[in-house]
């Protein structure tokens, strides 16, 4: 291992091509890098991530309980998800689950929620306009405009399919 | 006559001797929260407990970090505006914001300098020179980050929930100043006199890696070429320098820097030491790779390492701060990460 080290430094340091220099490099640093453990990351996102969604469904029968029905209730549950996420972000506290949760608090809802509401704190000191209003979808914006996008070209093959008779 | 003075002033490819070198004749450092909880809290001249400074906005916390560094700096030094002729700094901010907001008031003329977190060392450079030169008595070299401001510059708003990677560094809330001046004004008093020697200006280096969550790993290069040049034109070994510093490389690095001159026959893991690794404690502030920011390097050298020569436990350092010179633009635009390291060479007489 500690050879195979050596090799790779006298090839960035002896290297007279600059791109075979600079991929020995990058080949290096990759090697000595220390990175995450995949695993655990996964154990712990699966964690939190469950946590979010049983909170979710605990929406869920709570607002059915009070009559709603499966629909309310969802677009309701999606309401109190995003509106304490919001929250915990304004807090501070989303960055810190973030932290240990990964993806588990990326995925759901508030994941997205966090998205919108952490640059409009960020860039509030730019004022209404060109701090919250430009700034605010700098990091949800790209899933919003490829996902209305995506749901158009869906929508026509969906609509082409319909005039074949492919789809009913 | 005067012709020759110049020559002999130049040394090798890319280094300055100094025939009389300038002194540095005072430091100040003002420091965040979580620097002032480090291993070097003690040593700070002013630790600020409120992330904002009474202010509103990260931009105008940190050019009041930078305003307290030069009145602090005035004041040790027991001087007055009027008494420098230059000020040479810069910041991280989007056209040097800290610095020409943080310093407005103070009307000294201002050069202002862009070098990412090398700044430090291009400042001191530039100042050395023109102390020595002839072209000013007494300069003000000074820097500033703000953990804060620099995550809106070039990352995510601190409140997007992400991970940062073991490689990623801590951008250093702070900023440190310190006044050079001519030898010829030198009290002489019983005190040890701390004074540039020369210096070793980098060129950028890019070894073409892309990963701006890496610094470390995108500047080793920068250093690596500039310590080399600095042994050769100087013609001198590693062990030279009680402390060849770093600026902000951190562990993944330090590494590198370590294992590069070591394949040219430099051995420097005895006396190497890196600012970013000695300004938090990696395991209790959970600050991954260590330590970053123009202010890093600058209020590291300001408290931990002029005390050090003051206090004669070293009497020669090479002092590197490096920056990585990439904005927002460049990495979306696909670039790798440029790097550059400014060597000085600074000496307990």
């Amino acid at each position: 291992m500690s050879n195979d080290k050596k090799g790779s430094v006298s090839q960035i340091v002896k290297e007279q091509d600059k791109q075979t220099r600079n991929d020995n490099y990058n080949q290096y640093v990759k090697q000595i890098t220390p990175k995450f453990n995949m695993w655990k990351n996964m154990v712990k996102a699966f964690l939190v991530g469950g946590i979010i969604c049983t909170i979710g469904q605990f929406f869920i029968n709570y607002y059915m309980s009070l009559g709603a029905d499966m629909e309310l209730a969802k677009l309701y549950n999606t309401l109190s998800l995003v509106f304490l996420s919001i929250l915990l972000t304004g807090l501070g506290i989303y960055q810190k689950l973030a932290k240990f949760g990964g993806a588990g608090t990326l995925v759901p809802i508030t994941g997205f929620a966090n998205s919108v509401a952490a640059p409009a704190v960020e860039y509030k000191s730019e004022g209404q306009v060109f701090g919250i209003g430009c700034k605010i979808f700098t990091i949800a914006g790209p899933v919003i405009l490829y996902g209305i996008f995506s749901s158009w070209v869906l929508g026509i093959i969906y609509y082409i399919l319909k005039l074949l008779n492919i789809v009913k | 006559m005067s012709e020759d003075n110049n020559k002999s002033k130049m040394v090798g490819k890319q280094s300055v001797m100094f025939q009389n070198p300038p002194c540095i004749i005072a430091a100040s450092s003002i420091a965040g929260k979580k620097e002032g909880e480090g291993p070097l809290g003690s040593l700070f001249d002013v630790i600020q407990e409120d992330a904002l400074l009474g202010k509103k906005t990260w931009e105008e916390a940190e050019s009041e970090l930078m305003k307290e560094a030069a009145s602090k700096v005035l004041q040790k030094a027991g001087l007055k505006n009027k008494d420098i002729r230059y000020l040479i700094g810069g910041d991280l901010l989007g056209q040097l914001i800290a610095t020409s907001f943080g310093i407005a008031e103070m009307e000294i003329p201002l050069l202002g300098i862009y070098g990412a977190c090398s700044t430090m060392g291009e400042a001191m450079s530039i100042g050395a020179m023109m102390v020595e030169g002839g072209f000013a008595d007494r300069i003000i070299a000074i820097t500033s980050s703000h953990f804060a401001g620099a995550e809106k510059q070039f990352r995510m708003p601190l409140d997007y929930g992400n991970q940062r990677p073991y490689s990623a560094t801590w951008t250093v809330t702070g900023s440190g100043a310190v006044i050079i001046e001519d030898r010829k004004f030198n009290k002489n008093n019983n005190e040890k006199v701390v004074s540039i020697k020369g210096v070793t200006s980098g060129k950028i280096v890019d070894y073409g890696l892309k990963d701006s969550m890496n610094m470390g790993a995108a500047m080793a290069p920068a250093a690596y070429e500039t310590i080399k040049q600095n042994f050769e034109d100087f013609n001198i070994k590693p062990d030279y320098y009680d402390k060849i510093i770093t600026g902000d490389l951190g562990y993944v690095g330090k590494n590198i820097l370590i294992d590069l001159l070591k394949e040219q026959g430099y051995d420097i893991s005895g006396n190497h030491m890196d600012c970013g690794i000695e300004i938090f404690d990696k395991e209790s502030q959970d600050t991954h790779a260590g330590g970053s920011g123009c202010g890093c390097s600058a209020i590291t050298f300001t408290s931990y390492i002029l005390k050090q020569l003051k206090e004669g436990s070293w009497k020669r350092v090479l002092f590197v701060p490096t920056g990585a010179l990439l904005s927002q633009v460049s990495f979306n635009e696909g670039n790798s990460v440029p790097g550059i390291a400014h060597a000085v060479m600074v000496e307990a007489e």
